[in-house]
């Protein structure tokens, strides 16, 4: 059929289609479909009085992509940029534009140096990292974790062991570092007497 | 207020955080009543979003009822119960004044190719998110809309990113009476895509996943024909078959950054991050389409590049169209399809955590287990 003008036939009618599925067709007519055609011009839809909204005051000096003119009237303040992985981030977003790896690889190379950094922070804190509870493993055992993979052909089952190298990986990271910075600190200290 | 915390690739807690405050006259608080965890969260949770920072809080999709209002709010008012799109949107930038919210210029510093979206990390711009007790809600006068009484709490939340942006997603294919649909990916977005086809005229809806009982709701959910791409050598080949050799009119890519299926392309992308995520299901969707085609993708990407197939999608003259989804706009007419019972967005929830043990919930959710396909987070106080 493929190889004459003629289209397939369906398996199904429309009718038949119509008669078991429920509301089939309802949004057949592309009229019914939210806002065709796409660019509907309506500079005030909803509630937005403001031509440009007023700004949200900026707290401390708010990183910001260099493709725009300037700080966006809104933005979250979740986590102000700190520490290492924070200088990192203030680059990446100071000299490469999104359109360059380098950008994104130092925001993700930034992402690993907080985690690991935080990691170890929180051994000094009154809440340490605790992997049992933080990895949600637990679930395992309360929602059938081998039976939900034993005689079922999925595809994810091939890498799952290579997350668990992720997730361990960080914390072999900081053991080292700790093992690491305990040895100088004491070598310092022996030096000193 | 507790919240739930980022605190590094496949690990998050729950934590004591300072409840939010209005920092712009038009914000709201809201006090959470029921948030969702989205298959684009476990991007953010599996590390592949780059600026994704410890002590972040997740969650783009969640309900609740209003706590304060800042000055300037005039459409809302404390005691209110409203749902609140993914998308934090002004409402009159040169984007939003077209209608695309989800591409709002005015909420996202940290970045000029994607808009704002709450919980997703920097690159996103900044916000918590609502896996938490509160949440701050920037231009409440445009973003959220009071749930009508006679909606399910849990309809509302699955309105707020999973069903809109799988409506959204048979909408970009333009799907005209009797084509065939083949939708990649049986998470909550592909099967919400797979049953708006219908409603738009699709004579036959096929979808593909690697998980039989996904696979088995697409078949309740959305009366769809599914087919498991590990029993198959060449899911490009089966498709073809199908379809008389000619390939399917409209292919919709519902699975995005870490689709399975390709341990090479997988380690590339959502393991090394050289990629801006594993386009193995984006590639499927260019194979199997017809020449003259359209292929939609609402699936999660990165905005690192991808080794997408587009010269394939050159030499067959496709249509590719793609977007996040302007939740907002598509209310009104899924609101009816909700109403009249065309979709039932709470058949998708499987089950319902406690935010004390989001961590296990996501791990669930994760490693796909116990059939989960969409798991809601309940606030401590809710
Ligand atoms: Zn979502
Ligand atoms: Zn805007």
């Amino acid at each position: 059929m493929t190889y004459t003008q003629q289209r397939p036939p369906m398996a199904e009618s429309s009718a038949e289609l119509r008669a078991r599925i429920p509301g089939w067709g309802a949004d057949l007519n592309p009229r019914h479909r939210p806002a065709v055609p796409m660019e509907r011009l309506d500079p005030h839809p909803y509630g937005a009085v403001w031509d440009f909204p007023e700004r949200q005051p900026e707290h401390w000096p708010r990183e910001r992509s260099n493709e725009h003119a300037f700080l966006t009237p809104v933005f979250g303040t979740s986590c102000p940029p700190h520490g290492p992985a924070g200088a990192i981030r203030k680059l990446a977003y100071r000299r490469y534009s999104e359109g360059r790896a380098a950008h994104w690889l130092l925001l993700l190379a930034a992402d690993r140096i907080d985690a690991t950094t935080g990691t170890l922070r929180s051994f000094a804190s009154r809440h340490p990292a605790n992997p049992i509870a933080e990895t949600g493993m637990l679930a395992e055992f309360k929602y059938h974790g081998l039976r939900s993979r034993r005689g079922q052909q999925r595809a994810d089952l091939v890498h799952q062991p290579l997350d668990l190298v992720i997730v361990g990986g960080s914390w072999l990271a900081a053991a080292v570092g700790t093992y690491r910075l305990v040895r100088r600190v004491r070598r310092v200290v022996q030096r000193a007497r | 207020m507790r919240a739930m915390v980022y605190r590094g690739p496949y690990r998050i807690r729950v934590e004591d955080k300072p409840r939010p405050v209005l920092e712009h006259p038009n914000d709201a608080i809201v006090k959470v009543t029921r948030a969702a965890i989205c298959g684009s969260d476990l991007h953010l949770y599996h590390g592949m979003m780059p600026d994704t920072r410890v002590g972040m809080t997740f969650g783009h999709e969640f309900i609740g009822v209003v706590d304060e209002v800042g000055p300037s709010v005039r459409t809302l008012q404390a005691g209110d119960r409203v749902m609140v799109p993914f998308n934090i949107f002004c409402g009159t930038c040169y984007f939003c004044a077209r209608g695309l919210y989800a591409n709002c210029h005015n909420v996202n510093p940290n970045a000029t190719a994607v808009g704002g979206i709450y919980g997703y990390s920097h690159t996103c711009g900044g916000y918590d998110g609502g896996q938490a007790e509160y949440v701050r809600v920037p231009f409440a006068d445009v973003g959220p809309e009071l749930i009508p009484e006679w909606m399910d709490d849990e309809d509302a939340v699955l309105l707020t990113d999973a069903v809109a942006t799988g409506y959204f997603g048979a909408q970009l294919g333009d799907i005209v009476e009797g084509d065939v649909v083949v939708v990649f990916g049986a998470g909550p977005v592909g099967l919400s895509a797979a049953a708006s086809a219908w409603l738009m005229g699709a004579g036959r809806v096929i979808v593909i996943d690697h998980l039989d009982y996904r696979l088995a709701k697409a078949r309740s959910f959305a009366h769809a024909e599914t087919y498991n791409f590990t029993e198959h050598a060449d899911i490009v080949v089966l498709l073809k078959k199908l379809t008389d050799h000619l390939g399917a009119d409209v292919a919709i890519d519902a699975v995005g950054a870490e689709a399975d299926g390709n341990l090479l392309q997988h380690i590339t992308s959502a393991k090394l991050k050289l990629q801006g995520g594993s386009p193995i299901a984006l590639n499927w969707a260019i194979d199997s389409v017809r020449k003259g085609g359209a292929v939609s993708v609402m699936g999660a990407y990165g905005p690192m590049f991808s080794a997408v197939k587009f010269g394939d999608a050159m030499n067959k003259g496709l249509t590719l169209r793609m977007n996040q989804c302007p939740v907002k706009r598509q209310w009104p007419r899924l609101f009816e399809h909700v109403r009249n019972g065309y979709l039932k967005p709470r058949d998708l929830v499987t089950h319902r955590i406690p935010l004390e043990h989001i961590a296990e919930g996501y791990h669930l959710f994760s490693a796909k287990l116990d059939g989960c396909i969409k798991p809601l987070i309940v606030p401590s106080a809710a």
